[in-house]
């Protein structure tokens, strides 16, 4: 039974990463996925998320503290609002140089503000207590809940012993819980979005830019406001994972390698396509969880192991865009409704 | 005032970082002129090459091949040997590259080429992370005096000096090679024009290969030459430089393999003085901000043509 409990305990835990992942996902979907913007700063504006959450909702510097600001300890859903908005404030500041240009130059740009946080994040200790981090973030809901759960095993002693584990991490049940209702709330908005006026208009953006500004639309304000709305969902992503981790240090959001995962998600589940983004998500993290205990039957070191890993995401990487370019789910062909009631 | 007497010194500094920058932003400039997408893996080559120099170096040593320093400089005969050899041999790795993967894939978008690079960039860095392991590996372990030039005060290593000089030569071998030969000016007809160049009879896929040998065997200097400079290499190398690199190709104009000269020396330069100013935390910073405001002045760099 108690490995049983701890498999379910993994799963959870895995779940609450994965579901995070998927709402960075989403959140690059509707800026690649659905209108064509190459952003690869996904860790950037992952971390200005969490680090903006943290400082709104967590504790004011402790004595040990570097940092003399922040800490305003508000709500949860304030804080997660704050992620989004700072977000949104930065690629704003991104978009405005690079999205009259062709694409790569907002690739190199993302990348560059991606590198430039990290260095922010490390250098500047008044803010963000440099290499050391911010620590005791609190979990919404944390107190009440573990108290709930203290109380009824306590008016229960009698449970099975692997019944009273699993109800004791209880707490992140209901974080998974949290995690996934956020994730269903951003798909449910990003489906309404996508096949409202404004997703066909980023959509002909995506398939030609120079015909959509034929028709009168105003793309770079369009890409703007694509480009900015990911970068808020990806806010959030950031403040969740703030939250559940508790910890934050810019070792934490190691420039490429987030970024890269969520890349290798979205291409595999299938850009342009919010089921697909998801869906991706969990595939992509189930291999690279499923990996690592993979290399543990191999004489590798810790390093070696970790090298292998990367190296297995990039290869899947190469094969999906040489022999599955559109990805697990293909993008979705809705005609028009005009065209259906002829039908 | 104190501030002010050290930069003669930071821009001594600041030329050999340009040298580096800018024999690897002339890879990143053919092969964004001639293919038409940014290669984010253009800083794992560099870091290919000088991981491939230093197992060369070790094998010429094991073979007896005599590595007593030449002259003032801290490295010898063996060394250079291998330098020249991984310059090859990284050529051939990328040529390989572009057979499996960019070849097949340049029917698509530059956009997916440019995602396939960083598959590729990520890819490279771990194979050498497996190998040799994340911990720095010394190229040169002696310590080498400076030389004080008279008059400026300023000080500089013999190998820095050779830094320089071989930066000069493989610039002046590849304006040669683009101004005076056939292949370069095919070179330069494909990347004005890649249909045009192909109707007028220039086999264009040579002209790529010959594209990816170039950028990469510089990219393999830059890659060493770092690893001079440093005294160590690490397999982040190339990444920690990429920025910088790709900042100096904007700025001196995407596409010209000169203008990476000019911004390679322009941000090596900025990125140096700025030492005197702010944290040394901020270098790769430097270069972005800089970037950002010739994008926001002027989008086509310093030379670039109007598109």
């Amino acid at each position: 039974m108690d490995t049983i409990v701890g498999i379910i305990n993994y799963i959870v835990f895995f779940a609450i990463t994965a579901g995070t992942y998927g709402i960075l996902s989403l959140g690059l979907n509707i800026q690649w996925g659905y209108t064509g913007l190459f952003n690869i700063g996904i860790a950037g504006f992952y971390a200005v998320g969490a680090y903006t959450a943290a400082l709104v909702s967590g504790p004011p510097p402790g004595a040990w503290d570097g940092r003399i600001f922040g800490g305003f300890e508000l709500p949860f859903l304030v804080g997660l609002l704050a992620a989004a908005v700072v977000c949104g404030i930065v690629a704003l500041l991104v978009g405005i140089p690079t999205l009259r240009l062709r694409a790569d130059y907002l690739a190199i740009a993302t990348i560059g503000i991606a590198e430039t946080i990290r260095l922010v994040l490390k250098n500047e200790s008044w803010l963000t207590n440099g290499v050391w981090g911010l620590q005791q973030i609190p979990s919404p809901l944390y107190d009440p809940i573990r108290a709930g759960v203290t109380r009824f095993l306590g008016g229960h002693p009698d449970l099975p012993p692997w019944l009273h584990d699993l109800i004791f991490k209880s707490y992140n049940w209901f974080y998974l819980l949290l995690v996934l209702g956020i994730l269903f709330i951003l798909y449910l908005i990003m489906q309404r979005l996508v096949r409202s006026p404004w997703g066909r208009a980023v959509k002909a953006i995506r398939e030609d830019e120079d015909a959509a500004a034929m028709s009168g639309k105003n793309t770079f304000s369009f890409k703007i406001q694509a480009l900015v709305l990911g970068a808020m969902i990806m806010g959030i992503g950031g403040s969740l994972y703030a939250h559940y981790a508790r910890f934050i240090s810019p070792a934490s959001f190691k420039p490429l390698y987030g970024t890269f995962l969520v890349w290798v998600m979205l291409v595999l589940g299938g850009s342009g396509n919010n089921k697909g983004a998801i869906l991706g998500s969990f595939v992509v993290w189930g291999i690279w969880a499923g990996t690592d205990f993979l290399t543990g039957y191999f004489p590798f070191t810790a390093t070696q192991a970790a090298s292998l890993r990367i190296i297995i995401i990039a290869v899947l990487l190469e094969v999906i865009l040489l022999w599955r370019p559109q990805g697990l789910l293909q993008r979705e062909k809705r005609p028009p409704t005009i065209l259906k009631k002829k039908a | 005032m104190q501030i002010l007497s050290r930069i003669p010194q930071l821009l001594i500094y600041g030329v050999i970082s340009g040298s580096i920058l800018s024999l690897g932003g002339i890879g990143v400039s053919l092969t964004y002129s001639i293919l038409g997408f940014a290669n984010f893996a253009h800083g794992d080559f560099m870091a290919l090459g000088a991981y491939i120099a230093l197992g060369l170096f070790t094998l010429t040593a094991g073979l007896g091949i005599p590595s007593t320093p030449l002259g003032p400089l801290s490295f010898g005969f063996g060394f250079i040997l291998s330098f020249i050899l991984a310059m090859g041999l990284t050529a051939l790795t990328v040529v390989l590259i572009d057979r499996f993967l960019f070849k097949r894939l340049r029917h698509t978008s530059s956009i997916i080429l440019m995602m396939s690079s960083i598959g590729v960039a990520l890819g490279l860095r771990n194979v050498l992370q497996f190998f040799w392991g994340p911990q720095p590996h010394y190229y040169i372990e002696k310590i080498q005096l400076a030389i004080v030039i008279p008059g400026v005060g300023v000080r500089i290593k013999p190998d820095q000096v050779f830094i320089i000089i071989a930066a000069i030569v493989s610039v002046g071998l590849v304006h040669y090679f683009l101004q005076h030969t056939k292949m370069g000016k095919a070179m330069r007809a494909t990347a004005d024009n890649m249909a045009l160049a192909r109707v007028t009879g220039i086999n264009t896929e040579r002209v790529i290969l010959w594209t990816w040998v170039i950028g990469a065997a510089l990219a393999a200097t830059a890659g060493i030459l770092a690893g001079i400079e440093n005294k160590f290499i690490t397999p982040e190398l190339g990444w920690q430089m990429l920025l910088s690199i790709f900042a100096s190709v904007v700025l001196g104009g995407l596409g010209n393999p000169y203008g990476a000269i000019l911004g390679g020396m322009i941000i090596g330069l900025s990125e140096e003085v700025s030492t005197a100013f702010i944290s040394t935390g901020y270098k790769p910073a430097v270069a972005f901000i800089i970037m950002i405001i010739m994008l926001l002045i002027k989008p086509t760099g310093l030379l670039g043509k109007r598109r």
